[in-house]
Protein backbone atom coordinates (compact mmCIF):
# COMPACT_ATOMS: atom_id res chain seq x y z
CA UNK A 1 0.00 0.00 0.00
CA UNK A 2 1.35 3.53 -1.20
CA UNK A 3 1.49 6.23 1.38
CA UNK A 4 -0.68 8.48 0.11
CA UNK A 5 -3.34 5.73 0.24
CA UNK A 6 -2.36 4.97 3.77
CA UNK A 7 -2.47 8.39 5.40
CA UNK A 8 -5.89 9.14 3.43
CA UNK A 9 -7.47 5.91 5.30
CA UNK A 10 -5.68 6.52 8.54
CA UNK A 11 -7.29 9.80 8.23
CA UNK A 12 -10.77 9.10 7.37
CA UNK A 13 -10.94 5.92 8.91
CA UNK A 14 -9.45 7.21 11.83
CA UNK A 15 -11.01 10.50 12.66
CA UNK A 16 -14.58 9.27 11.65
CA UNK A 17 -13.98 6.22 13.83
CA UNK A 18 -12.95 7.93 16.80
CA UNK A 19 -15.42 11.05 16.31
CA UNK A 20 -17.93 8.26 15.76
CA UNK A 21 -17.00 5.91 18.96
CA UNK A 22 -17.08 8.78 21.37
CA UNK A 23 -20.38 9.66 19.99
CA UNK A 24 -21.64 6.44 20.54
CA UNK A 25 -20.50 6.63 24.05
CA UNK A 26 -21.67 9.78 24.57
CA UNK A 27 -25.24 8.60 23.43
CA UNK A 28 -24.89 5.40 25.63
CA UNK A 29 -23.68 7.24 28.67
CA UNK A 30 -26.74 9.58 28.32
CA UNK A 31 -28.95 6.33 28.73
CA UNK A 32 -27.14 5.49 31.93
CA UNK A 33 -27.93 8.49 33.12
CA UNK A 34 -31.50 7.51 32.26
CA UNK A 35 -31.51 4.46 33.37
CA UNK A 36 -29.62 5.26 36.76
CA UNK A 37 -30.76 8.86 37.76
CA UNK A 38 -29.52 10.28 41.38
CA UNK A 39 -32.64 9.72 42.92
CA UNK A 40 -31.83 6.63 42.95
CA UNK A 41 -29.17 6.77 45.29
CA UNK A 42 -30.99 8.90 47.77
CA UNK A 43 -33.25 5.73 49.15
CA UNK B 1 56.47 -1.32 37.36
CA UNK B 2 56.04 1.87 35.83
CA UNK B 3 54.40 0.68 33.36
CA UNK B 4 51.42 -0.92 35.69
CA UNK B 5 51.05 1.93 37.18
CA UNK B 6 50.81 4.00 33.82
CA UNK B 7 48.31 1.15 32.52
CA UNK B 8 46.28 1.98 35.52
CA UNK B 9 46.11 5.50 35.80
CA UNK B 10 45.14 4.89 32.08
CA UNK B 11 42.12 3.20 33.04
CA UNK B 12 40.94 5.58 34.73
CA UNK B 13 40.56 8.03 31.99
CA UNK B 14 39.11 5.57 29.77
CA UNK B 15 35.52 7.52 30.06
CA UNK B 16 36.87 10.64 28.94
CA UNK B 17 39.11 9.51 26.05
CA UNK B 18 35.92 7.55 24.58
CA UNK B 19 33.65 10.37 25.21
CA UNK B 20 31.93 10.96 21.50
CA UNK B 21 30.81 14.43 20.62
CA UNK B 22 27.46 13.82 21.22
CA UNK B 23 27.91 12.83 24.68
CA UNK B 24 28.47 16.04 26.60
CA UNK B 25 25.72 17.80 24.76
CA UNK B 26 23.44 14.80 25.88
CA UNK B 27 24.44 15.20 29.29
CA UNK B 28 24.00 18.81 28.80
CA UNK B 29 20.36 17.99 28.05
CA UNK B 30 20.03 15.65 30.90
CA UNK B 31 20.89 18.87 33.59
CA UNK B 32 18.39 21.19 31.84
CA UNK B 33 15.51 18.09 32.19
CA UNK B 34 16.50 17.87 35.29
CA UNK B 35 16.82 21.64 35.82
CA UNK B 36 13.79 21.85 34.70
CA UNK B 37 11.86 19.69 36.92
CA UNK B 38 13.72 20.55 39.45
CA UNK B 39 13.77 24.72 39.08
CA UNK B 40 10.83 25.21 36.82
CA UNK B 41 8.06 22.79 38.53
CA UNK B 42 7.78 21.12 35.09
CA UNK B 43 6.59 17.48 35.07
CA UNK B 44 9.28 16.85 37.50
CA UNK B 45 8.16 13.15 38.42
CA UNK B 46 9.07 12.46 34.82
CA UNK B 47 11.92 14.81 33.90
CA UNK B 48 14.09 13.95 37.13
CA UNK B 49 14.52 10.54 36.31
CA UNK B 50 14.55 11.29 32.67
CA UNK B 51 17.33 13.63 33.06
CA UNK B 52 19.43 11.47 35.04
CA UNK B 53 18.83 8.27 32.99
CA UNK B 54 19.98 10.99 29.95
CA UNK B 55 22.87 11.32 32.16
CA UNK B 56 23.81 7.94 32.91
CA UNK B 57 23.38 6.67 29.49
CA UNK B 58 26.16 9.15 27.96
CA UNK B 59 29.04 8.71 30.53
CA UNK B 60 30.91 6.05 27.60
CA UNK B 61 31.93 2.52 28.90
CA UNK B 62 29.88 2.20 31.52
CA UNK B 63 27.41 -0.30 29.36
CA UNK B 64 24.57 0.21 31.45
CA UNK B 65 22.08 -0.37 28.72
CA UNK B 66 24.33 -3.40 27.44
CA UNK B 67 23.11 -7.31 27.81
CA UNK B 68 23.72 -6.92 31.68
CA UNK B 69 23.60 -3.47 32.34
CA UNK B 70 20.88 -2.35 35.17
CA UNK B 71 18.90 0.02 32.69
CA UNK B 72 18.82 -2.38 30.17
CA UNK B 73 16.92 -4.72 32.81
CA UNK B 74 14.63 -2.56 33.98
CA UNK B 75 13.85 -1.29 29.69
CA UNK B 76 13.09 -4.68 29.40
CA UNK B 77 11.13 -5.06 32.45
CA UNK B 78 8.75 -2.85 31.89
CA UNK B 79 9.08 -0.43 28.58
CA UNK B 80 10.42 -3.10 25.47
CA UNK B 81 7.03 -5.37 26.79
CA UNK B 82 5.02 -2.03 27.35
CA UNK B 83 4.13 -2.86 30.48
CA UNK B 84 5.14 0.28 31.97
CA UNK B 85 2.69 2.37 30.70
CA UNK B 86 0.03 0.31 31.11
CA UNK B 87 0.50 0.35 34.73
CA UNK B 88 0.77 4.26 34.50
CA UNK B 89 -2.72 4.11 32.96
CA UNK B 90 -4.29 2.01 36.09
CA UNK B 91 -2.65 5.09 38.15
CA UNK B 92 -3.78 7.93 36.08
CA UNK B 93 -7.94 5.95 36.21
CA UNK B 94 -7.96 6.07 39.72
CA UNK B 95 -6.95 9.50 39.66
CA UNK B 96 -9.00 10.78 37.24
CA UNK B 97 -12.96 11.94 38.48
CA UNK B 98 -15.16 11.50 35.04
CA UNK B 99 -18.10 13.09 37.00
CA UNK B 100 -18.28 16.03 34.79
CA UNK B 101 -17.79 14.02 31.30
CA UNK B 102 -20.66 12.32 32.73
CA UNK B 103 -22.35 14.94 33.57
CA UNK B 104 -22.85 16.71 29.94
CA UNK B 105 -21.60 13.41 27.90
CA UNK B 106 -22.25 15.68 24.55
CA UNK B 107 -18.93 17.02 25.50
CA UNK B 108 -17.45 13.85 24.59
CA UNK B 109 -17.71 14.63 21.08
CA UNK B 110 -14.72 17.14 21.96
CA UNK B 111 -12.51 14.95 23.29
CA UNK B 112 -12.48 13.60 19.65
CA UNK B 113 -11.64 16.64 17.93
CA UNK B 114 -9.00 16.73 20.43
CA UNK B 115 -7.29 14.18 18.63
CA UNK B 116 -7.68 14.79 15.33
CA UNK B 117 -4.28 16.75 15.27
CA UNK B 118 -3.22 12.56 16.05
CA UNK B 119 -4.49 11.52 12.30
CA UNK B 120 -3.82 14.73 10.67
CA UNK B 121 -0.13 14.90 12.17
CA UNK B 122 0.56 11.21 10.59
CA UNK B 123 -0.35 12.09 7.01
CA UNK B 124 2.42 15.43 7.17
CA UNK B 125 5.00 13.22 8.46
CA UNK B 126 4.00 10.48 5.83
CA UNK B 127 4.51 13.30 3.02
CA UNK B 128 7.93 14.19 4.71
CA UNK B 129 9.19 10.61 3.91
CA UNK B 130 8.76 8.79 7.42
CA UNK B 131 7.67 5.04 7.13
CA UNK B 132 3.98 4.70 8.05
CA UNK B 133 4.85 2.85 11.58
CA UNK B 134 7.55 5.82 12.46
CA UNK B 135 4.33 7.84 10.98
CA UNK B 136 2.17 6.60 13.36
CA UNK B 137 4.45 7.01 16.35
CA UNK B 138 5.00 10.58 15.81
CA UNK B 139 1.23 11.50 15.08
CA UNK B 140 0.41 9.97 18.60
CA UNK B 141 2.45 12.88 19.98
CA UNK B 142 -0.75 14.66 19.18
CA UNK B 143 -2.95 12.21 21.63
CA UNK B 144 -0.75 14.68 24.31
CA UNK B 145 -0.78 11.61 26.67
CA UNK B 146 2.97 10.25 27.51
CA UNK B 147 1.43 6.78 28.16
CA UNK B 148 -0.28 6.31 25.07
CA UNK B 149 2.61 7.58 23.03
CA UNK B 150 5.07 5.23 24.46
CA UNK B 151 3.08 2.35 23.84
CA UNK B 152 2.78 2.99 20.32
CA UNK B 153 6.18 3.91 19.56
CA UNK B 154 7.84 1.24 22.30
CA UNK B 155 5.78 -1.17 20.37
CA UNK B 156 5.96 -0.14 16.54
CA UNK B 157 9.20 2.04 16.69
CA UNK B 158 11.16 1.51 19.17
CA UNK B 159 14.02 3.55 17.77
CA UNK B 160 12.29 6.64 18.22
CA UNK B 161 10.75 6.26 21.58
CA UNK B 162 13.45 8.41 22.96
CA UNK B 163 11.95 11.39 20.69
CA UNK B 164 8.22 10.84 20.84
CA UNK B 165 8.62 10.51 24.67
CA UNK B 166 10.24 13.79 25.23
CA UNK B 167 8.37 15.93 22.07
CA UNK B 168 5.01 14.18 24.75
CA UNK B 169 5.76 15.09 27.81
CA UNK B 170 7.71 18.69 26.99
CA UNK B 171 4.73 19.78 25.16
CA UNK B 172 2.03 18.40 27.81
CA UNK B 173 4.15 20.74 29.58
CA UNK B 174 4.33 23.58 27.37
CA UNK B 175 0.33 23.37 26.80
CA UNK B 176 -0.33 26.51 28.59
CA UNK B 177 2.11 28.36 26.39
CA UNK B 178 1.06 26.50 23.05
CA UNK B 179 -2.48 26.73 23.59
CA UNK B 180 -3.96 30.27 24.61
CA UNK B 181 -3.09 32.02 21.20
CA UNK B 182 -4.65 29.69 19.03
CA UNK B 183 -7.42 29.84 21.20
CA UNK B 184 -7.54 33.69 21.04
CA UNK B 185 -7.22 33.34 17.08
CA UNK B 186 -9.85 31.02 16.78
CA UNK B 187 -12.65 33.12 18.73
CA UNK B 188 -14.34 36.05 18.81
CA UNK B 189 -14.45 38.13 21.93
CA UNK B 190 -18.16 37.87 21.86
CA UNK B 191 -17.75 33.68 22.05
CA UNK B 192 -15.16 33.71 24.75
CA UNK B 193 -17.69 35.35 27.10
CA UNK B 194 -20.26 32.92 26.64
CA UNK B 195 -21.74 31.91 30.12
CA UNK B 196 -22.14 28.10 30.41
CA UNK B 197 -23.91 28.58 32.95
CA UNK B 198 -26.60 28.59 31.33
CA UNK B 199 -26.22 25.22 29.90
CA UNK B 200 -29.31 23.71 31.00
CA UNK B 201 -28.87 19.92 29.88
CA UNK B 202 -25.83 19.00 32.73
CA UNK B 203 -27.25 16.60 35.29
CA UNK B 204 -25.66 14.84 37.93
CA UNK B 205 -24.68 11.24 37.04
CA UNK B 206 -25.56 8.55 40.00
CA UNK B 207 -23.09 6.82 41.85
CA UNK B 208 -24.32 3.87 40.02
CA UNK B 209 -23.69 5.18 36.28
CA UNK B 210 -19.96 5.87 37.26
CA UNK B 211 -19.51 2.37 38.32
CA UNK B 212 -21.21 1.31 35.19
CA UNK B 213 -19.22 3.60 33.00
CA UNK B 214 -15.81 2.19 32.52
CA UNK B 215 -17.31 -1.55 32.76
CA UNK B 216 -19.35 -0.11 29.20
CA UNK B 217 -16.20 1.78 27.88
CA UNK B 218 -14.49 -1.18 28.15
CA UNK B 219 -16.64 -4.03 26.78
CA UNK B 220 -17.58 -1.05 23.77
CA UNK B 221 -13.96 0.30 23.01
CA UNK B 222 -12.43 -3.06 22.88
CA UNK B 223 -15.22 -4.72 21.11
CA UNK B 224 -14.55 -2.03 18.40
CA UNK B 225 -10.77 -1.53 18.68
CA UNK B 226 -9.50 -4.66 20.34
CA UNK B 227 -5.54 -3.73 19.61
CA UNK B 228 -5.85 -1.24 22.00
CA UNK B 229 -7.82 -2.45 24.73
CA UNK B 230 -5.09 -3.04 26.56
CA UNK B 231 -4.73 0.89 27.02
CA UNK B 232 -8.43 1.68 27.45
CA UNK B 233 -8.67 -1.42 29.78
CA UNK B 234 -5.99 -0.68 32.55
CA UNK B 235 -7.11 2.97 32.81
CA UNK B 236 -11.11 2.31 32.88
CA UNK B 237 -9.64 -0.62 35.29
CA UNK B 238 -8.14 2.23 37.65
CA UNK B 239 -11.56 4.12 37.40
CA UNK B 240 -13.64 1.58 38.51
CA UNK B 241 -11.59 0.94 41.58
CA UNK B 242 -11.56 3.95 42.49
CA UNK B 243 -15.69 4.62 41.43
CA UNK B 244 -17.05 1.21 43.53
CA UNK B 245 -15.45 2.51 46.61
CA UNK B 246 -15.27 -1.03 47.86
CA UNK B 247 -11.44 -1.69 47.12
CA UNK B 248 -9.81 1.67 48.41
CA UNK B 249 -6.65 -0.19 49.35
CA UNK B 250 -6.51 -1.18 45.27
CA UNK B 251 -7.40 2.23 44.77
CA UNK B 252 -4.58 3.91 46.65
CA UNK B 253 -1.91 1.40 45.53
CA UNK B 254 -2.83 2.13 42.10
CA UNK B 255 -2.43 5.94 42.35
CA UNK B 256 0.04 5.77 45.01
CA UNK B 257 2.48 2.74 45.25
CA UNK B 258 2.48 1.28 41.95
CA UNK B 259 2.30 4.98 39.79
CA UNK B 260 5.09 6.01 41.67
CA UNK B 261 7.13 2.97 41.14
CA UNK B 262 6.41 3.05 37.86
CA UNK B 263 7.04 6.65 36.89
CA UNK B 264 10.23 6.25 38.46
CA UNK B 265 11.04 2.70 36.68
CA UNK B 266 9.70 4.49 33.12
CA UNK B 267 11.56 7.79 33.33
CA UNK B 268 14.80 6.20 33.65
CA UNK B 269 14.32 3.50 31.12
CA UNK B 270 13.29 6.66 28.59
CA UNK B 271 16.18 8.54 29.62
CA UNK B 272 18.09 5.56 28.83
CA UNK B 273 17.11 5.35 25.17
CA UNK B 274 18.62 9.12 24.96
CA UNK B 275 22.33 8.00 23.78
CA UNK B 276 24.04 11.08 22.10
CA UNK B 277 24.86 8.70 18.80
CA UNK B 278 20.87 7.76 18.49
CA UNK B 279 19.47 10.87 19.31
CA UNK B 280 21.70 13.99 17.56
CA UNK B 281 19.28 13.40 14.41
CA UNK B 282 17.80 15.40 11.88
CA UNK B 283 15.26 12.60 12.31
CA UNK B 284 14.77 14.05 16.45
CA UNK B 285 14.37 17.55 15.52
CA UNK B 286 11.98 16.96 12.90
CA UNK B 287 9.47 14.40 15.21
CA UNK B 288 10.09 17.58 17.97
CA UNK B 289 8.63 19.56 15.00
CA UNK B 290 6.00 17.39 14.21
CA UNK B 291 5.28 16.49 17.88
CA UNK B 292 4.79 20.43 18.15
CA UNK B 293 2.61 20.76 15.55
CA UNK B 294 0.33 17.79 16.13
CA UNK B 295 -0.48 19.44 19.59
CA UNK B 296 -1.47 22.43 18.07
CA UNK B 297 -3.82 21.07 15.06
CA UNK B 298 -5.11 19.53 18.02
CA UNK B 299 -5.93 22.78 19.60
CA UNK B 300 -7.38 24.13 16.47
CA UNK B 301 -9.55 21.05 15.73
CA UNK B 302 -10.89 21.25 19.48
CA UNK B 303 -11.94 25.01 19.20
CA UNK B 304 -13.24 24.75 15.73
CA UNK B 305 -15.67 21.99 16.68
CA UNK B 306 -16.48 23.56 19.69
CA UNK B 307 -17.48 26.55 17.74
CA UNK B 308 -19.62 24.02 15.73
CA UNK B 309 -21.21 22.79 19.21
CA UNK B 310 -21.89 26.71 20.10
CA UNK B 311 -23.77 27.40 16.80
CA UNK B 312 -25.85 23.90 16.74
CA UNK B 313 -26.55 25.10 20.64
CA UNK B 314 -27.72 28.47 20.02
CA UNK B 315 -24.71 30.20 21.92
CA UNK B 316 -24.43 27.87 25.08
CA UNK B 317 -21.23 26.47 24.31
CA UNK B 318 -17.73 28.61 24.83
CA UNK B 319 -15.77 27.41 21.71
CA UNK B 320 -12.69 27.68 24.27
CA UNK B 321 -13.72 24.21 26.13
CA UNK B 322 -12.84 22.96 22.92
CA UNK B 323 -9.28 23.52 23.67
CA UNK B 324 -9.37 20.94 26.65
CA UNK B 325 -10.64 18.16 24.75
CA UNK B 326 -6.52 17.07 24.52
CA UNK B 327 -5.59 14.47 27.25
CA UNK B 328 -3.88 16.95 28.60
CA UNK B 329 -5.07 16.64 32.31
CA UNK B 330 -5.51 18.38 34.19
CA UNK B 331 -3.70 21.68 32.32
CA UNK B 332 -5.40 22.02 29.48
CA UNK B 333 -8.80 22.85 31.79
CA UNK B 334 -7.19 25.34 33.91
CA UNK B 335 -5.93 27.13 30.62
CA UNK B 336 -9.77 27.23 29.37
CA UNK B 337 -10.34 28.48 32.88
CA UNK B 338 -8.08 31.06 32.92
CA UNK B 339 -8.61 32.26 29.59
CA UNK B 340 -12.27 32.56 30.27
CA UNK B 341 -12.07 34.41 32.95
CA UNK B 342 -10.00 36.81 31.17
CA UNK B 343 -12.97 37.86 29.28
CA UNK B 344 -16.03 37.39 31.42
CA UNK B 345 -14.75 37.57 35.39
CA UNK B 346 -18.27 35.53 36.31
CA UNK B 347 -17.42 32.90 33.92
CA UNK B 348 -16.36 29.94 35.81
CA UNK B 349 -15.69 26.96 32.51
CA UNK B 350 -13.42 25.04 34.68
CA UNK B 351 -15.94 22.24 35.25
CA UNK B 352 -17.14 21.90 31.60
CA UNK B 353 -13.57 21.77 30.19
CA UNK B 354 -12.51 18.69 32.84
CA UNK B 355 -15.45 17.64 31.11
CA UNK B 356 -14.17 18.12 27.72
CA UNK B 357 -10.58 17.33 29.13
CA UNK B 358 -11.53 13.77 30.52
CA UNK B 359 -13.36 13.04 27.53
CA UNK B 360 -9.48 14.18 25.81
CA UNK B 361 -8.34 11.06 27.86
CA UNK B 362 -11.06 8.84 27.09
CA UNK B 363 -10.53 10.16 23.47
CA UNK B 364 -6.84 9.81 22.95
CA UNK B 365 -6.96 5.83 24.36
CA UNK B 366 -9.69 5.31 22.18
CA UNK B 367 -7.68 7.31 18.88
CA UNK B 368 -4.87 5.26 19.62
CA UNK B 369 -7.11 2.03 19.89
CA UNK B 370 -8.48 2.91 16.35
CA UNK B 371 -5.68 3.65 14.81
CA UNK B 372 -4.22 0.03 15.91
CA UNK B 373 -6.85 -1.83 15.23
CA UNK B 374 -6.98 -0.11 11.45
CA UNK B 375 -3.37 -0.81 10.94
CA UNK B 376 -4.19 -4.24 11.77
CA UNK B 377 -6.99 -4.03 9.84
CA UNK B 378 -4.62 -2.83 6.65
CA UNK B 379 -2.51 -5.73 7.65
CA UNK B 380 0.55 -3.09 8.31
CA UNK B 381 0.89 -4.71 11.99
CA UNK B 382 0.47 -8.92 13.07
Amino acid sequence: MDNWTFGFTMLIVGMGGTLAALGALAVIMALLKKIFPVKEESN
Amino acid sequence: MFDAILNGLSGLGAGVVNLHWSNPIMIALGCLLLFLGIKKDVEPLLLVPIGFGAILINIPLADLMGEEGFLRAIYNMGVANELFPLLIFIGIGAMTDFGPLLENPKIFLLGAAGQFGIFLTIGLALLFGFDKLDAVAIGVIGACDGPTAIYVSARYAPHLLAAVSVAAYSYMSLVPIIQPPIMRFLTTEKERRINMSELSSTTPASKTTKIVFPIVVTIFGGLIAPNGLPLLATIMLGNLLKECGVVSRLTKAAENEIANVVTLFLGISIGATMDGRAFLTAETIMILVFGFVAICLDTVCGVLFGKAMCVMTGGKVNPLIGAAGISAYPMAARVVQKEGLKYNKFNFLLMHAVGANTGGQVGSVMAAAIMLSVLKGMGIIP
